[in-house]
């Protein structure tokens, strides 16, 4: 099949429709980018909130709101890790079609924002449990409130110790983000499927989208690892983590600090 | 005799079915130095922790300044009244020394940025850290490491300070630093209550000695009283162990 002929077609697929290609390239780069930002946003707040400890002084007011809070941030998560994206993407694209009067770019990319926002709830609980506890114990003694040590103390090591896999969170989207074409969401994997109708040459078109997708996660992959080395540069005794999926800084000294290894999904 | 700083009344802590303080009672006056000794698992740290209330006793009262602190409706601002030095540092990994040092100071005492680091130098000055201030504080060695904890409280400026096996995670070596910041700032007045393993500086440095046992206050008095006229039998099988 990867014969001479094949390579050339390939080239020629390529060459002709650059510019439908660039232009998936760019919408799926914004999706996966967008979904990724916003999700983190979400994951920060939900993740964040739901890690607060409240004092056993708290008042049973706040410690129900608390409860209820936590209920509903857990059914959010469970649903959207639970069930497929393609199949959320159809869903809400269609059933909010009325409500909103959306273009499926659009669609796409609030479908993609609030699914990642499900994973990084999680990636951040982790993060947040991979912070020791001496550090929390440490601000609360100096009369520092909850809030105060979540923001000042807990997120910012809870982000860096995360960063790995928010990082291969947004390497995911890019592949991910493939799915959404069944909304026809203009993307790289909507413009092939576009280039293999009109030319009949599925298998090229297919090679070449795939060839590009590839392209795409590795030079992401390079920066994201980049980046993270950058920040272990600065407070030089973090040991380094090997790639950029799944694996976890073991931040200095303290032993018990737990890994964090977010559930991987898969499509 | 002076008005008690701190009266700590018949108080109570259960983990589960595990009763770890049976009932203690001690006072500590402004300027004490008061060090808890026994062996491990014998209720010291887990008193010294519900002083600070990062445990909740089932009975009893603590009183500060005649205040029942167990009632207290403003945790923060007490807790900022009490200092804590821990077993394992606890410095904000993701902060320099000096901002370790600062932003306590910013948070709660709401100071300004100048202002704050001002009286960080002071006190880092104060245990011979200055020259690190700029330091990240992942690169220092326990004993600096240690001594910047003890800056970082000071800088709050509470009233009393909670020493928690301050020199239990260190190597022998830099023990003796850490001891001589405490031995100085003993010497200038500060209250302290120390959980240690160091009988040498609890026969030193405390105005009383505090031997707890299974839960219980077995043994208390002068350094003299304890360890060189200890009473108890069970005080004095302790101490046979450390000579």
């Amino acid at each position: 099949m990867f014969n001479q002929k094949f390579f050339a077609t390939c080239i020629d697929i390529a060459s002709k429709y650059h510019a439908s290609l660039l232009l998936g390239v760019r919408v799926t780069i914004m999706v996966a980018l967008t979904g990724t930002i916003i999700g983190l946003a979400l994951g920060l707040l939900i993740g964040g909130t739901r890690a607060i400890k409240l004092d056993i002084q708290a008042s049973s007011t706040s410690k129900t709101i608390k409860k209820i809070y936590d209920v509903i941030a857990t059914v959010y998560i469970e649903i959207f890790r639970g069930t497929p994206m393609m199949v959320q993407g159809a869903f809400i694209y269609y059933a909010l079609l009325h409500v909103f009067n959306w273009t499926p770019n659009v669609a796409g990319t609030f479908v993609i924002s609030i699914n990642t926002g499900a994973y990084m709830s999680e990636i951040i609980r982790g993060g947040i449990q991979s912070v020791d506890v001496g550090q929390v114990e440490a601000a609360r003694s100096l009369g520092m409130s909850s809030m105060q040590t979540m923001f000042t103390v807990i997120l910012p090591q809870a982000i860096k110790n995360a960063f790995p896999a928010i990082g291969n969170e947004f390497v995911v989207n890019i592949k991910d983000s493939s799915v959404l074409s069944i909304i026809s969401m203009t993307d790289l994997m909507y413009q092939s499927s576009r280039i293999a109708g009109s030319t009949y040459h599925f298998t090229e078109s297919y090679f070449v989208a795939a060839c590009v997708y590839l392209v795409l996660t590795l030079t992401c992959s390079i920066i994201l690892r980049h980046i993270e080395k950058r920040m272990n540069k600065v407070a030089t005794s973090i040991p380094q983590s090997d790639t950029t999926t799944e694996s976890q800084k073991i931040a200095p000294k303290s032993e018990k600090k737990q890994r964090v290894l977010p559930k991987r999904r898969k499509k | 005799m002076s008005e008690a700083l701190i009266r700590v009344e018949n108080i109570h802590k259960s983990f589960g079915h595990l009763e770890v303080l049976k009932g203690i009672n001690f006072e500590v006056h402004k300027g004490d130095v008061v060090c808890l000794i026994g062996s491990s698992g014998s209720g010291k740290s887990t008193m010294l922790r519900c002083i600070n209330l990062f445990e909740q006793p089932e009975k009893g009262a603590i009183y500060v300044n005649d205040e029942n602190v167990l009632e207290s409706q403003d945790v923060n601002y007490y807790r900022s009244k009490v200092g804590m030095v821990f077993q394992a540092f606890n410095l904000f990994n993701n902060m320099s020394v000096l901002k370790n040092c600062v932003i306590a100071q910013k948070k709660v005492l709401k100071r300004k940025e100048k202002e704050a680091e001002e009286q960080a130098l002071y006190f880092l000055d104060k245990v011979g850290m200055r020259d690190f201030a700029y330091a990240s504080s992942s690169t220092l060695s326990g004993g600096q490491q240690q001594r910047v904890a003890i800056a970082r409280a000071l800088c709050i400026e509470p009233e009393i300070i909670l020493f928690d096996e301050p020199t239990s995670a260190l190597d022998p070596e830099m023990v003796g630093d850490v001891l001589e910041v405490m031995k100085r700032l003993a010497s200038e007045g500060l209250t302290m209550i120390v959980v240690t393993h160091e009988m040498q500086f609890a026969k030193d440095v405390a105005t009383k000695v505090i031997f707890m046992d299974k839960g219980v206050i077995e043994e208390e008095g002068s350094p003299e009283d304890i360890f060189t006229h200890p009473k108890k039998p069970r005080t004095q099988e302790f101490l046979r162990k450390f000579i």
